[in-house]
């Protein structure tokens, strides 16, 4: 380019974002409903709290992970209905993993670029569809040509990128199993949870081993499900509620496909999109700015590992924090007071509802049992996906 | 603050492509586009948006082999499951809320690398209500469709075929179009009819090949470009998922043009639309796409394309590309060639095939089985 | 309109009917089965049809930037960082380390596997820093592998390569 030009973001938008409202299924392993008709049972909760109908929706974004679990070509297509986008604007997108806070990013866009007033973001995921079991539709993910015919199983590249994490920090499997016994503690509050159990350190390490390192306790499980975020101007924010919850950044970042040319031990795509999100949301040092945050949980040791990516700890140091009880929920620095993946279920996109979701939740002191004990002001949470490349962050405040 | 079209791109568009894998005609098309945006992608691209389905690729998550190829690696960069004009969209959107300056917008079709691609069009459909029924190719699909629109409308074979010689024929005036030729109504007329009342020749055949946008904003647009082409408006809407409560004429494309044409200001496309490509994968869909894009009124639609009303030297040249029937079916990239052509003939490139405009519009529809489709406003 | 001033605790509820395994296996609920024919010839590329042809050969081929100066592998035809075409061709050595690994029990289909198979991100021996490749390890105890370990391929008798990355069929440890 000739002329030169202060790349970056400007953040000049047409119009503040609002979240309003929010609902959420159970998570279970296998549910009887439909995936529309779990959208549908996602969106009638956000709308009775939005206290909104849906004839007040202008658009409608969906979050849906592989096409491949549901047995489905075009799945926003057939779930269109369902998600309450028959007769509007409707656009699916798809990070991967990561579209559980994409979805919300991309509602953002939809309210501040002026286009919409209104939106209604919903993620749904129906894992079960899938036989002989959802890991099957992961065969898939892997590229044809160099990965496939290693027959791989999606959790191998977990256990890669946790060992390379433990090795170069030197982070016990013990450090890492807190994180699983505190989010399945933190969901036996959260009406949804899947896996909500009390469990001890010991209990993960003797757990059945998948590929090691990672063993059965480690992992989240797969489920089924649906979550729901109603999306608004200023002016609506306004006649809707007397307390609602501002977006005030949001980031995302996709790492090159070649996983395997990466160093796995941080996240850098997680860490190019907090750069992203922060500097929209004018924070300068997330771990004293930020009061509570949802970092993605598939794993346990990903808890750790996207809390360094946010920033919200040094590299190395998040296992440090989690066995202190600084992430607890009456720690200093909540970190998934849901419950998370781990303790409420993983369905793909839809885990929106223990991320998005939740932060909004908290930041409206709406919580109830799983409310954190400090005051909160601003909260983060985050979403990863595809081969362990794209992070996707949202900074969410109940100050504008 | 106004969006730009900066730069284009295209690789293709070929009947197969043996020799490239997806990447490398992806790779081309970007390639082409920054170096027409002046722009290095590494530097000055804020946001990168790909559509892509899943089940058109073969992947189960698509997403992961996009970034490389589009210079987006550690940047924003993200998929929406949808043709190429919603992608367009997105981007509108994102330079609207300024989350990008510059934003880059990529589609592709690799359709020769599926085996089955009836199966993967069935794969679309409802499992319980329509997956099972028949064994049929779904084509039958849209000849459904097509039986009831034509006889609402009063559309005749020869006008249906109509369709067929002139995109064709347009088609030879431009060298990227692998399935042009010399043919005649009466050609036409003669092919089998495979789904009746759907003849061979109304079919679009499979294409590959690849499409770049670069997107500014308008200080941006100013600063690298003389040529800007302005998005002026953009529409997306879907009707219903379910084949049964279709309307059958188009209703998703008539609501997305209302969007495209208030953002746009335009209030009598037929008037003020000076040039349009629309969706031609099915020739009947032609007729139906002109008339909810409101480019002619109902029952005259047929007579017009006859007296040569939408020729590339008529009074508002439709697919002067030579459509879809053409350059082939590109899948989710569909959409992609026809805001090429627009911007190409807008920018006064189009060669041999050049019209005279100063607006256009393109449309693009999600294919069998959905009731999906955007429309984009181009104007200089 | 007024759900600011509400005291509730969301979620409020949690909709859904959940289902046991069994309800499926024992027909309890109504479920339509389908196996669809899908398939696919993708289209390997110049790159990487280059590195397959030379596999049969039983050789590991790398591309190279003279931009970055990193020689990539597995190789392609741009470097994705420069946003370049690539300027050469080297070969690397079939020797390298191991960067990380998972000792697996688990087959594609979460089946558990009587034997477990270790699977390895390996940096070959020639090519630029993390240029490795995902590959599994043999002729070694799962309990005897470590990061950092020298590795080197074994593989297929040539009459039996067909172009594949299976045709190295395993990595197995330098020392012994």
């Amino acid at each position: 380019m000739e002329v030169e030009r202060i790349s970056g973001l400007k953040f000049h938008k047409k119009q503040d974002v609002a979240i309003v409202g929010a609902g959420m299924t159970t998570f279970k392993r296998r549910l009887n409903e439909t995936g529309k008709e779990l959208s549908y049972l996602a969106i009638k909760q956000a709308l009775e709290e939005a206290d909104m109908d849906l004839s007040d929706i202008e658009m409608v974004v969906m979050g849906s992970a592989p096409d491949t679990f549901d047995g489905l070509h075009m799945k926003g297509e057939y779930l269109l209905d369902g998600s309450g986008g028959s007769d509007r604007p409707y656009m699916r997108v798809f990070v991967g993993g990561g579209t559980g806070v994409f979805a919300p990013i991309a509602g953002y866009w939809h309210v501040a670029s002026g286009l919409a007033d209104v939106c209604l973001v919903v993620c749904e995921e129906k894992m079960s569809s899938s036989h002989p079991h959802p890991q099957s539709a992961f065969k898939y993910i892997w590229d044809p040509i160099l990965d496939r015919p290693l027959n791989p199983n999606l959790i191998w590249i977990f256990a890669l990128e946790m060992n390379r994490y433990m090795h170069v920090h030197n982070i016990k499997h013990e450090d890492i199993a807190l994180v699983s016994v505190k989010n399945k503690a933190n969901a036996l509050d959260h009406p949804c949870a899947q896996l909500a159990e009390k469990i001890t350190v010991e209990d993960v390490l003797n757990s059945e081993p998948m590929a090691l390192p990672v063993r059965r306790l480690d992992v989240s499980p797969p489920s089924d499900g649906a979550a729901a975020l109603i999306m608004v101007a200023p002016h609506i924010a306004r006649q809707v509620t007397d307390n609602p919850v501002w977006v005030t950044g949001v980031g995302w970042a996709l790492d090159t496909t070649m996983w395997t040319n990466r160093d796995l031990y941080f996240p850098r795509y997680v860490a190019e999109a907090a750069k992203m999100a922060y500097r929209m949301a004018h924070i300068t040092d997330p771990r004293k700015e930020i009061d509570v945050a949802e970092p993605y949980d598939p794993f346990d040791y990903k808890e750790l590992h996207h809390m360094e990516g946010l920033g919200l700890a040094k590299k190395g140091e998040a296992p440090i924090l989690t066995r202190e009880g600084v992430t607890a929920r009456d720690g200093d620095l909540p970190c998934s007071p849901s419950g998370g993946l781990l303790g409420v279920g993983n369905p793909i996109a839809a885990t929106m509802g223990v991320k998005a979701g939740e932060l909004y939740w908290q930041l409206a002191y709406r919580a109830g049992k799983r409310q954190v004990a400090k005051e909160v002001t601003t909260g983060v949470c985050q979403a990863w996906g595809d081969l362990m490349q794209v992070g996707t962050v949202m900074v969410m405040s109940n100050k504008r | 603050m106004r969006v730009a079209v900066v730069g284009v791109g295209y690789s293709g568009f070929n009947a197969n492509t043996p020799d490239l894998s997806w990447k490398e005609i992806t790779l081309e098309a970007a390639t082409r586009a920054y170096d027409d945006a002046g722009i290095n992608p590494r530097k000055d691209v804020d946001s990168i948006v790909t559509c892509a389905e899943d089940i058109w690729e073969g992947f189960a998550i698509f997403d992961e082999f996009v970034p490389d190829q589009l210079g987006g690696v550690l940047k924003p960069t993200c998929t929406v499951c949808a043709d190429f004009l919603f992608g367009i969209a997105t981007a509108y959107m994102q330079i609207k809320s300024e989350l990008a300056d510059i934003a880059v917008v990529e589609a592709h079709s690799k359709a020769s690398d599926i085996l089955t691609f009836g199966e993967t069009i069935k794969f679309a459909m409802d499992p319980i209500w329509l997956r099972e029924i028949g064994s049929a190719h779904p084509y039958y699909f849209a000849a459904l469709e097509m039986s009831q629109y034509v006889n609402e409308c009063c559309i005749t074979e020869e006008q249906i075929a109509e369709v067929v010689v002139k995109n064709k024929n347009n088609a030879l005036k431009n060298s990227s179009a692998p399935y042009g030729s010399k043919i005649t109504v009466e050609d036409v007329l003669n092919s089998p009819m495979v789904f009746d009342p759907m003849r061979k020749l109304e079919i679009a055949p499979r294409a590959d090949g690849a499409i770049v946008f670069v997107l500014a904003n308008e200080d941006v647009a100013r600063d690298i470009t003389d040529t800007p082409v302005w998005v002026k408006g953009v529409g997306w809407w879907s009707e219903t998922s379910n084949y049964d409560t279709m309307s059958f004429n188009a209703a998703y494309t008539y609501k997305a043009a209302k969007m495209a044409y208030k953002l746009a200001g335009i209030t009598n496309p037929a008037k003020e639309i000076d040039i349009a490509e629309v969706d031609d994968r099915f020739a009947f869909k032609e007729f139906q796409h002109i008339e909810a894009l409101q480019l002619s009124k109902r029952f005259e639609t047929g007579t017009l394309m006859q007296e040569g009303y939408f020729a590339k030297d008529g009074e508002l040249p439709v697919n002067v590309s030579g459509g879809s029937l053409g350059i082939g079916n590109l899948l989710e990239a569909t959409g992609g060639q026809k805001a090429l052509e627009i911007v190409l003939q807008l920018r006064r490139l189009a060669g041999r095939r050049q019209v005279e405009a100063e607006t256009g519009v393109a449309q693009a529809w999600r294919y069998i089985p959905t009731a999906s489709g955007a429309v984009t406003v181009f104007g200089v | 309109m007024s759900v600011g001033k509400k005291d509730i605790s969301c979620p409020p509820e949690a909709p859904g009917t959940p289902l046991k395994d069994a309800d499926i296996t024992e027909k309890k609920v109504t479920y339509v089965e389908d196996h669809p024919d899908m398939r696919y010839a993708w289209t390997a590329g110049q790159a990487i049809s280059r590195f397959l042809n030379e596999l049969k050969e039983g050789r590991l081929i790398a591309t190279k930037c003279n931009k970055c100066r990193r020689i990539l592998f597995p190789p392609r035809m741009f470097c994705e960082l420069c946003y370049k075409p690539i300027d050469d061709w080297v070969y690397v050595k079939d020797t390298g380390t191991v960067q990380t690994f998972s000792i697996s029990y688990i087959d594609p289909d979460a089946r558990p596997l009587e034997e477990p198979i270790i699977v390895a991100v390996i940096a070959v021996d020639g090519a630029s820093k993390n240029m490795a490749f995902m590959h599994v390890l043999g002729e070694v105890e799962p309990k005897d592998v470590y990061i950092g370990m020298k590795v080197k391929a074994v593989w297929k008798p040539e009459e039996e390569r067909e172009g594949s990355v299976t045709d190295i069929k395993y990595w197995k440890p330098m020392e012994k």
